[in-house]
This record gives structure tokens, sequence and C-alpha cells, in this order.
């Protein structure tokens, strides 16, 4: 299982695929539809096959493979997961054939579409395995491309604006970010996360980075907030957190909704990803240094994208913000972590908690939201594209199993224990609440208005007086049951199981903990 | 053997007039035959013996009396750049199989303007390269005063005046140096070991400078950039872009700083915060990597759009070099033979495969022809060379800004800001014209050209591809030139350089 470089198989499996459609896109839509199908389902498979074999007694990092790039540069080829990277893998081979299947209708330019979806889950596998910045960061961009096309191409009517939005918020974060990896690489000439790390736990990183930038006009400290402060705004952008956000929701509404499952259900862990493994490790103690405000951000990000979801009327719109909020609760129990560090180990049990309920959290929203944005694509294909809250009116009478399934998945999103949403968000607010009350307690607002906007759909949408117009409104096919049920199995699987991805993530949360030390 | 790069291309360009007149075809495949065995030359020279040091063709003297020699020599950087001109070469020929109007002048021009651009690159004797460097403006003339588009008179003239100035400072900065030396030589390694005194340098070291730079592009003497380019047939902007602005660049380094190293030290006393020629030229280099990158964004003629973002491109070389040290000056020779290859590439895309189509350049009215549906393959190569030209990682433009970028954190911390803020603005601009060219907004109104496109080219997809291919090798895989460029940089004629204000 060590020789063969699997991951880098992985990773440019979905490439080959997308090379496959583009040369062979003359053969049919069908062709590539299903072709395209195939190959992430290859990947599924393969990654299954990672899950089985990975040691999660150990949480290191395992497949790893080293290969020496540029010397010049530091840069070397360096990829390897543990268990985040492996969750992560996994999120990303499911979220994917769920995206190319809510595609099915797309009658345009369909072999283009596909191989661009594919190529963006190789940039996504990319960017979750490799260990040093250069081809990381490479991923890391070059996801920006298709995913800017699938938007601008086939979006809805304001998709010049939108994509255009997208792209550049997330190219000013990355600058920002490249700006702040090249300082440090000026200072170290390292460009890998775990060596770059082991520096940050010992100490020497900053003082280094300090020593060469010599920046007189600042003090130390100011010039270690600012090296940090550019790396945060990369991931910030990408998360979204409050005030940075702006560009999510008009990017998922106009995207076409089997992109948007796309962009929500795995792109939008990368930025979580990168605090996790990148800023976490490498810049900790600057995150401590300014956790206050941080914290703050975390909740204004639950609190107002809760509400901003409260007053849409459109139903992407509302699971953008959603999405928004969920990812909220990630970040602040992200914060919450760095709370009490330095020999203070009564809270230790607590860290764990919060930073299991982080993983779990990324996972299970990756899944709930690509479902949701799944079920509001095939009320799309019903309704000739309609999809606002007061266009529907009492859907059960006339497609009972639909409400029933989407019903679930909502209350997956709201957090109904028993469902994979409950457990992830109980973890984190149990963990959180003793390390950071206050922001805990003001988080739970966030909860609250949730639990609204979620039952206000139920009621506007499935129950109340019949709205004539769809009366004649199609069910769910048996196809449509069929491809839905695994996804709401492993809604009901995690939710009372959830030991099957806490067992494996588990010891690489509790490295990921104790390596928070300054 | 790397000396024949320059008489092939010169014997090419003789023969090209002894062809029939009549005969476009003959005349294109000579000179794709001509560029194509300079180009093989310099492959062959680079897999074989190359490690980048300082290695001398042949010296013969050739007006005993003044010192002057006929010395052709080659390290890295000039081997980098004689491959560029040698891709460049080829392709430019490619984007100009529409040529039919005198081809055979027009290659003959061509294939002189390829020698005698060689030639500076392999010159090791100042006054020889000098009279290369002449050489190279007459063809530039004529080209563009002959097959050129819009305002052809025009730029053409502006362009040939900038470069007359340029290198009248050049030689008054040369002719100085000779003199101060006395040493009855123009050899450039002998020039670069004598002291020339300290106050000498600080004034002959901006002349010199300044002059190269000009052809550089550098703010605020870059205004005859656009309007050349905009002004030249698709060919000729390639190689203006491509191969002309690094004659300027490579001046700088090769000439300019070795000569006068001392020049780069402290003034004593400060200026609006600058304290040496070093900091103004970082300075300017800066401002014209923002002041390009906020033209390009507003221009509505897509050539101009391109011809801005090579004033701002050129602003990273310029700045590499300022930064005087071995990451920064590395990843300026790298973004030379980057932008040669990006600049080529989008000139290409503009002049042959859109504007040689539809005849015009106005974004407005691409805009309402929604080319992308029309010549997707010119929609692809564009968006390619756009994510390239804007430092998207994987393309060489990424690992040279990079270099660069980490050059000038050293050096000037508060640049790096600035150039951050010119990078995004680079992402807007570039990503602004490709969608007023190539894709309709939702609600324009569509206006298909009349009459139907002519379809894209084998010798264009041909161009298209060895550019692009070109871009990715050296941005997955730089160190293929790196492993030239740094002992060239590390090699006894930067010495002084090193020991100067090197860091």
């Amino acid at each position: 299982m060590t020789a063969f470089p699997w991951i880098t198989f992985l990773t440019f499996l979905p490439l080959a695929g997308a090379l496959v459609l583009l040369i062979f896109g003359g053969l049919g839509k069908s062709f590539a539809r299903y072709s395209a199908l195939a190959f992430s389902f290859a990947a599924l498979v393969l990654t299954l096959i990672l899950w089985l074999h990975f040691d999660a007694a150990s949480g290191s990092l395992q497949f790893q493979q080293r290969i020496s790039w540029i010397p010049a540069l530091g840069v070397e080829y360096r990829v390897g997961i543990d268990g985040l990277g492996l969750l992560m893998l996994l999120l990303t081979s499911i979220v994917v054939p769920i995206g190319i299947i809510a595609s099915w209708q797309i009658q345009e330019r369909v072999s283009l579409y596909f191989s661009l979806v594919l190529i963006l889950q190789t940039c996504l596998f990319g960017t979750f395995t490799a260990l040093n910045f250069f081809h990381w960061f490479i991923f890391w961009e070059l996801s920006l491309i298709p995913a800017f096309f699938l938007i601008r191409l086939w979006g809805g009517p304001r998709r010049a604006s939108a994509a255009t939005q997208f792209l550049v918020y997330t190219m000013v974060g990355s600058v920002a970010m490249l700006l702040s990896f090249l300082a440090i690489f000026l200072a170290t000439h390292k460009f890998d996360f775990i060596d770059l790390s082991a520096m940050a736990h010992n100490g020497q990183l900053m003082p280094a980075v300090i020593d060469k930038l010599d920046w007189r006009r600042f003090t130390a400290d100011h010039l270690a907030l600012i090296v940090f402060s550019g790396a945060f705004l990369g991931f910030a952008v990408k998360v979204p957190l409050f005030p940075f956000h702006t560009w999510l929701p008009s990017a998922y509404s106009e995207a076409p909704t089997g992109t948007t499952i796309l962009l929500t259900g795995a792109m939008s862990k990368m930025g979580v990803y990168g605090f996790l493994r990148i800023l976490l490790p490498i810049f900790g103690a600057q995150m401590q240094e300014v956790l206050t405000p941080l914290l703050w951000l975390a909740v204004a990000t639950v609190v107002f994208s809760a509400y901003a979801a409260l007053a849409q009327k459109d139903l992407k719109r509302i699971f953008a913000y959603s999405s928004i909020n969920h990812l909220g609760y990630c970040l602040l129990g992200i914060f919450a972590v760095l709370k009490f560090t330095g020999g203070n180990t009564s809270l230790i049990a607590q860290k764990y908690a919060a930073m299991n309920g982080v993983f779990l959290q990324m996972f299970n929203h990756g899944l709930t939201a690509a479902t949701l944005f799944w079920f509001v694509a095939m009320l799309e294909t019903r309704s000739g594209g309609l999809r606002g809250l007061d266009d529907f009116g009492g859907l059960r009478k006339v497609a009972p199993v639909f409400t029933g399934l989407m019903g679930i998945a909502l209350f997956s999103s709201l957090g109904l224990p028993g469902l994979n949403g409950f457990i992830g968000e109980f973890l984190i607010f149990k963990g959180s609440f003793p390390l950071v009350t206050w922001a805990t307690s003001l988080a739970v607002i966030g909860l609250l208005i949730t639990a609204i906007f979620i039952l206000g759909i139920l009621q506007r949408v499935f129950s109340g007086p019949l709205n004539q117009r769809w009366a004649g409104l199609p069910d769910l096919t048996m196809g449509e049951r069929l491809a839905l049920a695994p996804a709401i199995g492993l809604m009901f699987v995690l939710g009372l199981y959830p030991q099957l991805v806490l067992g494996v993530v588990n010891n690489t949360v509790i490295r990921m903990v104790q390596q928070i030390k300054f | 053997m790397l000396a024949w790069t320059i008489y092939i291309s010169f014997l090419g360009a003789a023969a090209m007039l002894l062809l029939p007149r009549s005969s476009a075809a003959s005349a294109r495949i000579l000179a794709l035959i001509t560029a194509i065995a300079g180009f093989a030359i310099a492959l062959i020279v680079f897999v074989h013996h190359h490690t980048g040091e300082m290695h001398t063709l042949i010296r013969v003297p050739w007006i005993p009396s003044l010192g002057i020699e006929y010395h052709l020599a080659d390290d890295g950087i000039s081997l980098t750049l004689v491959l560029l001109t040698g891709i460049i070469a080829i392709t430019g020929i490619l984007f100009s199989w529409n040529i039919e109007e005198r081809t055979k002048e027009f290659f003959a021009f061509y294939l002189l303007l390829i020698g005698a651009v060689y030639g500076v690159f392999l010159s090791y004797d100042l006054f020889l390269l000098f009279v290369f460097y002449e050489i190279v403006i007459i063809p530039k003339y004529f080209l563009i005063a002959i097959w050129g588009s819009t305002r052809r008179e025009y730029g053409a003239m502006k362009l040939a005046l900038y470069s007359f100035v340029g290198s009248a400072m050049v030689l008054i900065g040369l002719i100085a140096a000779y003199v101060a030396a006395g040493a009855n030589t123009t050899s450039l390694s002998q020039l670069a070991q004598f002291p020339f005194s300290p106050h000498f340098q600080m004034w002959a070291f901006p002349l010199v400078f300044v002059g190269f730079a000009i052809l550089a592009g550098m703010w605020p003497l870059h205004t005859w950039a656009p309007t050349g380019h905009v002004a030249a047939p698709t060919a000729a902007s390639m190689l203006l872009a491509g191969v002309v602005m690094k004659l300027g660049a490579y001046g700088c380094l090769r000439v300019a700083m070795v000569l006068f190293p001392l020049g780069l030290g402290p003034w004593g006393f400060h200026v609006l915060g600058l304290g040496s020629w070093r900091d103004v030229f970082a300075l300017l280099a800066v401002i014209g990597i923002i002041y390009g990158a906020l033209v390009a964004l507003v221009q509505k003629d897509f050539k101009f759009v391109i011809g801005y973002s090579s004033v701002s491109h050129m602003g990273f070389v310029l700045l590499g070099l300022m930064t005087l040290n071995q990451i920064g000056i590395s990843g300026a020779v790298l973004q030379m033979f980057s932008h040669g290859i990006l600049a080529g590439l989008l000139f290409a895309v503009v002049g042959r495969m859109v504007y040689a189509r539809t005849h015009t350049r106005d974004l407005a009215a691409l805009n309402a022809m929604n080319l992308y549906k029309i010549i997707p393959f010119a929609a692809v190569t564009f968006v390619i060379a756009g994510m390239a030209s804007m430092g998207l990682p994987g393309f060489s433009g990424f690992v040279a800004e990079l270099m660069v970028l980490i050059g000038v954190w050293r050096a000037y911390p508060l640049l790096a800001l600035c150039v951050g803020f010119g990078l995004i603005v680079g992402v807007v601009y570039v990503w602004r014209a490709m969608q007023k060219a190539f894709f309709a907004g939702a609600g324009t109104v569509l206006v298909p050209p009349n009459p139907p496109l002519p379809p894209i080219t084998i010798p264009e997809r041909l161009g298209a591809t060895i550019l692009i291919a070109t871009s990715v090798l050296v941005g997955l895989y730089p160190q293929l030139l790196l492993n030239i460029v740094v002992p060239a940089l590390n090699s006894p004629l930067f010495e002084g350089l090193r020991k100067g204000s090197w860091q």
C-alpha cells in the first residue's frame, strides 16, 4: 500500500477523466454524462480503499510521497494525508458524484461542463493532500478557473458579475496570502507546511521572519501580525468569514445548481481546511493574540448570516447564507481551541470535543448542503426554474416522498438529534462553552434563527393549501429515490453512529490540539 | 556554434531577396526553416554543454587601433534569452502565415531583426553590442511602417525616436567609460574590472541604465510601447514585446549594472525618502507595474490592453534587477523569458486570431459577437494566456513573479505590498478584457460577424500550442532555466555587483 503513489494517482484520476471528455466530447451528451459519473465513482472507490487502509491509530501523515522539485526555491512535491485530509478526500468524492447527477439536465456544451467539474475535483484533491506551499497554491488557485467558468457559462441571469466577484474576491485573498508566505520563505527558506509548523511550534518561526524582514517602522509584534493577517485574509475570504462573505450569496445563487453543490459541499471546505492545516499550526500564536476579535468575527458570521437567511426569498440564497452560518460554527470551534494554552491542560478534553466537532461539522455540512441543493435542483427541473419561497405551497399533497426526504435533509441542516447535523454542532458547543463562554452563548442565537427559517421553508413550500399551479407536480421518480437513498442513509448513519468518522479522525485531532502550545 | 544563430538569420534574410517576387509560400517556408535552424542550434547548445558559465564563442580583433574586438560569448542569461528569441521567431512566423503583401520583404526584415537580436544577446564587446543594438531599430521601423495598422507611421516614428534617444544616452555613457578607463579596450569583462571612480559611476550609471530602460518600457518613458505594439503587425508586436523589450532589460543588467555597480550605492542624502538611484528605479518600476495595470483596466481597444500589460510586466523585470539579490535578479531573468512567451501569445491571439478576422479591436464591438462560440480556440488560448499572464501558479509567470517578490520582500518590504496591489489589478484587467472580448453579457444584443469568420488555421494552432507548452514547462519545472541562470549570476562578470550593493 505504501510503494504506489496512491494520492498522486487519485488526484490526477479526475483530470484524466476531463481529458477523455474533452477529446471524445463528440460522442454525445450521454457519453459525457456517464463517463464523468464513472470517473467520479472510480475516485470514490479509490478513496474508500484509502479509508480502509488508513491507520487510524496513529493519526500521523500517511501515504506520503516526497520528490525534490525546485531545490532553489525549497520546493518539493510532497503529499500525504492524516485524518483531516482523508475526511476531506472522502467528502469531495461523495459530493462530486452528487453534483454530477444534479447537473444531468445541463444541455449546452455538456462535455465541457463535466470536464470542468472533473478538473475542479482534481484541484480539490490536490489542495487537500499537498504539504508544500508551492503545489498546494497551484491547486488552490487553479480551482478558481473551472469554478469561474462553471458559473460564467452556465449560470443564471446575473452570472457575469457573480463570477467576476467570486474570482476577484478570492484572488485578493490569495495575493495577500502569497505575500505572507513569501516573507516566511525569505526568512526560513522553507515552503513545507510540516517543517514550518515544527518551527512555529518551537517558537523559531516569527523571530526568524522579523529578523529577516528587518522592517524598522514596525515593532516585532506588529510585523508578525501583518504577516499573519495576509495569510488569514486568504482563508477568511474562502470560508467565508464575516465581513469577507459578500461574494458568496450571489455566486451560489447564480451558479447552476449542480455547481453550487460543488462550491458549498467541497470548495467551501478548502477555507476551513486551510485554517486547520496551515493557520492553526503556523500562526497559532498570532491568532491567539487577536483571539477576541476573531471570536467576534465568528459570532458575527454565525448570527448575521442566519438573520440574512431569514430575510431571503430565494431558496438558493437561503441555503447560501445557511452555509456561511454552518461554517461559522467550525471557526468558532477552531478559535475556541486557542484559549487557555501554555501548560493549562485542565480543559484539554473540551478542546478535543470542540475539534472533533469541527471535523464532523465540515463533513456533515458538506453532505447536508450538497443534498439540499440537490433537492433545489430537482425542484427547479420540475418548476421550470422557479425556486422562490413563495412560488410554491402545499407540495406535500402532490409530492409526499419529495417532501419527506427533503424534510429529512432540512432537519439535518437544522441539527435535529439523530441526524448527522446534530452531533457536530453539539460537540462544538459542548467543547467551546467552557472555553469561550460568551462567544458560544451568543452563537446560540444563530441556532435559534436557523430553526426558524428552516421551519419557514417547510411551512411555506410544503405545507399549507396547495398552490393549484403545481397540482401536476410529479413526485420523485424511482431513479431519483435510489440516487438519493445513499445520501439520506448516510445522514442517519452518521447521526446515530458518529464514531464512524470520529474513530478515524480522533487521533489526528489529539495530535493537532497537542501541537498548539506556545 | 551558437554564433551561427546570428549568421543563419542574416543569411536567411539575404536569401529571401533572391527568391522570385511572386512566391509568398516559398518565402514563408524559407523564413520558417531559418528560424527553426536558429532555435535548433540554441537548443543543442542548451542540452549539451550548458553549465551556465561564460563561454567565449569567437574572439578576433576588429579595429585594433581602438581596441575593438569581434567578441561573441554566451552564459546562462544570454542562452535563456537566445532560446526565447528562437521560440518567438518560429511562432511569429507561424502567426504571419497570412501575410500576402510583399511577403518576401516582410520576412527579410523579420530575419534581419532576429539576427540582430541574437547578436545583442551574444556580444561581449560593448562596441559590437551597440552595433547590433542599432541594427535592430531599422527593421523594426519598416515592419511597422509598411505592414502595420492603426496610425502606423506615428507608431513607427515614435518607436524609432525613443530608441535613438535611448541609444544616444547609452553611447555617451559608454564613450565616457572608454575614455575614463583609458585602457584602449571596449571589452565588457575588462571594463567591468576597471575601478571607475564612484563619482563617475554615480552619473554614468543612471545615464546608461535609463538609455536601456527606455526600451524595456520603464515608466514614464514607456509611451512608445503601447502605440508601437498596437501599430505593429502581429509578428512584429510579438517580436517587440517578446524580444525587443528584453534587449533593454538585458542591457540594464549586462551593461549598466555590471559596468557601474557603485552607481547603485547610496547618495549619502535623501530626497523624498529616496536615497540612491536604486531606490529611484525600484520606485519607477513599481509605478510602472501599477500604472500599466490600471491603464490596461480602462482601455477600449483590445490590443492596447495587452500593450499596457507589457509595461506592467516589464516593471517586474526592472524591479527584480533593483532588488540586487540573487533570487530577485534570477527572477527578473525568468520574468524576461516568461513575459516574452506570454506577450507573444497574447499578441498572437489579439492581432492574428481576432483582429485579422474581425477587423476590429473595439471591445464593445467584439463583445456583441460572442466570439467564444465562433472561434472557441481563440477564446481558450486567451483564457490560458490570461491566466498565465496574471500570474496564476503552474505557469511561468508565477514562478518569475514569485522570485521577484521574494527578492523585493528582502529589499523593499513596503514595495512588496504595492506590487501585491498591482497583481490584483492584473487579475482584474485580464479578466475584464477576456469577458468583454469573448463572452457576451446576458443582455447584449448579439451581432454575428459578417461575413462569417474563417476558422483558426493549423499554423495558428501550432504556434499557440508551442507557446503555452513552453510556459507550462517553465512554470512547473523552472529549474530548467534556473540551472543556467544562477551560475551565470555567480560568474566573475557580476563580481563588482555582488561586491558593491549585493545583499
